[in-house]
């Protein structure tokens, strides 16, 4: 899929909550022995969302930041699309509040928005949609969001790695750009490797069947056409990003596609923070923008359970070094940490009921 | 001239047995009987929290029909804890106006029909500004524990020594018969009560209390033991703190007392009732007062000075801190308490040879304020 | 007699002060406020406009609620601040991020948007500004 006009990278901004839990005290909570399941898992430690913190309020951040980058007023966003499987109100738009914060579309919010469920790759649809709104030139800039506070259910593999974050990116043409999506692809099937069914407050899942038929199968596919569309080759990029449910899956499929690790380790944000679901690939991708230099080409290849894979093939432009610093970069937030044991962990995911809790959701 | 000719109060507390109509009754039959009159032009009834409580407002009319007085004109009054000091002041009014020759001014307060902290703190955040303060998380304690903390910065002053207005407001309770908290209280409790609002802690508090107060005002003299309002003022300040300057003063207060001052500039009080409904707010009040300088407060309720036999006797039923805080119907209370103590009722709770009063009420931190000054004729 | 549910449109209304931090600001005086009024409270004009306020400022004062109000009894002990923002104007808030024992007068901190107030599990979720110490 490649647009009419030529689409890029205006301003991107990440944010993650600033709590962590140690995978060692989450297996602590259930008398287990982390160390029997780090090299399965490779995530050290995982971001938790502060008891007042949501999907919108993580989205918030990271457009602000975003913003920032991009130097336009929020007015000129004409569409803002905001990509999740943590959505605050099972029925209730989380891109009309981000619509309002923001102030997106002017005074008279002359705007479309909306959200999209796609597992953890609904951040990089929103970003096609944009992508296809720009490049027909019906706007000039929108924004596109991924961002979740991941559920994973209490004792269950899961609860090692759903963590919270999100990253936002501003699109706009290219010569107003500092990073252009030459084009993008995307493989999509029937496959149940992962759900969650309405009213279940957390996800079920298929242990390896999410692997092979599910992960590997659909990344590698978006992948190899995507190269195949561009003409290129591993060798051609010098960062590739991929969804990254563990730290293990992404090195493992990069590998397999013929990328070398030294160029997936500076996108692979999860060992640190958990896999932020909508988020996971974007802050990964955020986290390259952040030292990118101009010519620098950029492989992003998402995933979402159910099951399929969003293919971007970036390249990076003059200018970008200028925007950089302009916002808190994905490492500030990733170092800017404090743990929290499982008790507070309990309370700050709402797993502790209380009594008359009309403050709970 | 406006004369007060007969008071009736129920005993503070916890009164599960008693709905808000059973005490306004109560109090207001008390009152009647006390004066010896059986008809009144006029009913002011005071309240705070009834709507939000006990989920009944046009309270002026329940209280009539409760009263087996439906017919007589009645009004009710808030102005959060001087919604009885504000009362007073507007039936004062009405008897100079020549509008009525008596009015029965009836203070209650149920607040026991919430049972959970949480509610209760709820209701008192009524009193702030709900959409600034109370809606991001703010509570009326918190605003004293603001002011505590402002006053502890400007004064140096230490956490222990905002204890002496509780101990004494205790101790004179201990005597007083309608006094909710009716024990002294050990220095060591003081310093090991629970946080409520860091720096305010439970002990710094006025408690929650149910209980109601008539007085009845008149342009005629009653029986024998009068009492004359001889004077009043009130003024109001920001509700919301963020509007305020200076949290270490309550400006009001100083105005409220600077215009009941106006007409009787040479009138000195034989005891004072001042309001604290927390123990910073009482002794800037007393600074206001003009009782104790800046920031010294604390010496005036230690050194004795403060107690009914001292040279400044402050609260001699116990205060809010003790004798009880039904919000609404405190103002009455301490007008009420006045009249006993110049009319040499006070058994038990007396200040030897009291002629004259001051009577303060102050509403939320300081937003309303009045002052009655009282003498008896 | 608490609602369970609190007031929609009460909220509602009040957006453009909790997610954008617009207040009021007098054209003959300067004085800003939050929220915005109809008439100065320095000056007493009634001519006011409509202004975004700077969202950064220090803590000038705070407390911290182990008490809370209905609703917000999960996010005890938290701290309410008395805010002064670049401007001058002051914003009572409540912190976020922050552990009590961290808070100082002082402080620098920064607005952010977090839920505030979340009315059960089927109401409105009441999202508003808070602060919490600045990022960098």
């Amino acid at each position: 899929m490649r647009a009419n006009r030529k689409v890029g990278i205006v301003g991107w901004g990440v944010y993650v909550p600033k709590w962590r839990i140690k995978s060692e005290e989450l297996a602590r909570g259930w008398g287990r022995d982390w160390n029997r399941y780090a090299a399965g898992i490779m995530v050290e430690e995982k971001s938790v969302p502060g008891i007042d913190e949501d999907t919108f309020t993580i989205a918030y951040e990271a457009s602000i930041n975003a913003l920032k980058r991009a130097r336009i007023d929020a007015s000129l966003l004409r569409a803002v699309y905001v990509g999740t499987e943590s959505k605050p109100y099972a029925v209730k738009t989380t891109a009309t509040m981000l619509i309002d914060a923001l102030g997106a579309g002017g005074e008279g919010r002359l705007t479309t928005g909306a959200d999209y469920e796609f597992a953890c790759k609904a951040g990089t649809e929103a970003i096609q949609s944009i992508l296809g709104l720009v490049g027909s030139g019906m706007i000039d800039y929108g924004l596109a969001v991924g961002a979740d506070t991941a559920q994973g259910a209490p004792g269950d593999a899961l609860e090692y790695t759903a963590s919270a974050g999100g990253a936002a990116y501003i699109l706009g043409p290219a010569d107003r750009s500092v990073a252009v999506i030459e084009a993008s692809l995307s493989h999509v099937t029937d496959t149940p490797d992962f759900w969650r069914r309405q009213h279940e407050r957390y996800p079920a899942h298929t242990r390896a069947f999410t692997g092979e038929p599910a992960y590997f199968k659909h990344i590698m596919t978006a992948a190899r056409e995507l190269m195949s569309l561009m003409g290129t080759t591993p060798e051609d990029y010098d960062y590739a990003i991929f969804h990254q449910p563990n730290g293990k899956f992404p090195l493992r499929v990069g590998t397999r596609l013929g990328f070398t690790p030294d160029k997936i380790k500076p996108g692979l944000i999860t060992p640190y923070i958990g896999n932020t679901y909508s988020g996971s690939a974007l802050v990964g991708l955020a986290a390259v923008l952040d030292q990118a230099k101009p010519g620098q080409k950029i492989l992003v290849v998402s995933f979402g359970s159910g099951a399929g894979s969003d293919a971007f093939h970036i390249e990076v432009k003059e200018g970008i070094e200028e925007v950089q610093g302009l916002a808190p970069k994905t490492m500030d937030y990733v170092s800017r940490k404090e743990y929290v044991d499982y008790t507070t962990y309990a309370r700050y995911r709402r797993m502790i009921r209380m009594l008359h809790d009309f403050s709970a959701y | 001239m406006v004369y007060v000719i007969g008071v009736g109060l129920t005993k503070v507390g916890n009164h599960w047995d008693k709905s808000l109509r059973h005490l306004a009754a109560e109090a207001a039959i008390a009152a009647l009987e006390d004066a010896s009159i059986e008809d009144v032009d006029y009913i002011v009834v005071a309240n705070a929290l009834s709507g939000v409580i006990n989920a009944q407002e046009n309270l002026a009319s329940y209280v009539a029909t409760h009263l087996g007085m439906v017919g007589v004109p009645a009004v009710k009054v808030e102005a959060a804890g001087a919604s009885g000091g504000a009362a007073i002041a507007l039936a004062k009014s009405l008897v100079l106006s020549g509008a009525a020759d008596k009015v029965l001014i009836v203070g209650v307060e149920k607040m026991t029909d919430y049972t959970s902290l949480e509610d209760t703190t709820s209701a008192l955040s009524t009193f702030i500004d709900s959409e600034y303060e109370a809606f991001p998380g703010g509570t009326l304690e918190s605003m004293h524990a603001m002011m505590m903390r402002a006053y502890m910065k400007k004064y140096s002053v230490t956490k222990e020594e905002f204890s002496h207005l509780p101990l004494l407001m205790h101790e004179n309770a201990s005597t007083t018969p309608h006094a909710q908290l009716r024990f002294k209280l050990k220095p060591q409790s003081y310093a090991s009560s629970p946080v409520i609002a860091e720096p305010i802690t439970m002990l710094d508090l006025a408690p929650v209390s149910d209980g109601a107060a008539a007085v009845i005002l008149s342009k005629d003299k009653g029986r024998e033991g009068n009492v004359e309002i001889v004077s009043s003022g009130q003024a109001t300040d920001t509700i919301s703190t963020y509007r305020r300057k200076d949290l270490t003063q309550l400006p009001s207060v100083r105005a409220a007392f600077k215009r009941a001052l106006e007409a009787v500039p040479d009138f000195k009080p034989d005891f004072y009732v001042i309001h604290d409904y927390s123990s910073v707010m009482g002794y800037v009040e007393v600074e206001e007062l003009g009782l104790a300088e800046r920031g010294k407060a604390s010496q005036l309720f230690s050194s004795g000075e403060a107690k009914r036999e001292g040279s400044t006797p402050i609260n001699p039923e116990g205060g809010l801190k003790a004798r009880g805080n039904p919000v609404g119907a405190t103002g009455v209370y301490q007008m009420a308490e006045a009249f006993l103590q110049i009319t040499e009722r006070a058994e038990g709770w007396q200040v030897p040879g009291a002629k004259s009063g001051l009577v303060l009420s102050v509403g939320g931190l300081g937003a309303n304020s009045v002052v009655h000054l009282v003498r008896g004729v | 007699m608490w609602a369970y549910w609190q007031s929609v449109p009460a909220h509602w209304r009040e957006l453009p002060a909790r997610y954008r931090l617009e207040g009021g600001r007098c054209r003959d005086c300067g004085h800003r406020t939050l929220p915005e009024e109809r008439v100065c409270p320095v000056c007493g004009s009634k001519n006011i406009e409509r202004v975004a306020l700077p969202r950064r400022g220090k803590v000038v004062n705070y407390s911290v609620i182990w008490n809370a109000p209905r609703g917000y009894e999960y996010y005890t002990p938290y701290v309410v601040a008395l805010i002064e923002l670049e401007d001058g104007t002051r914003v009572f808030s409540q912190l976020t991020d922050v552990h009590p024992e961290e808070v100082k007068e002082g402080m620098e901190v920064e607005m952010v948007i977090r839920k505030t107030r979340v009315s059960g599990e089927s109401g409105l979720i009441a999202y508003s500004y808070k602060f919490r110490p600045v990022l960098r």
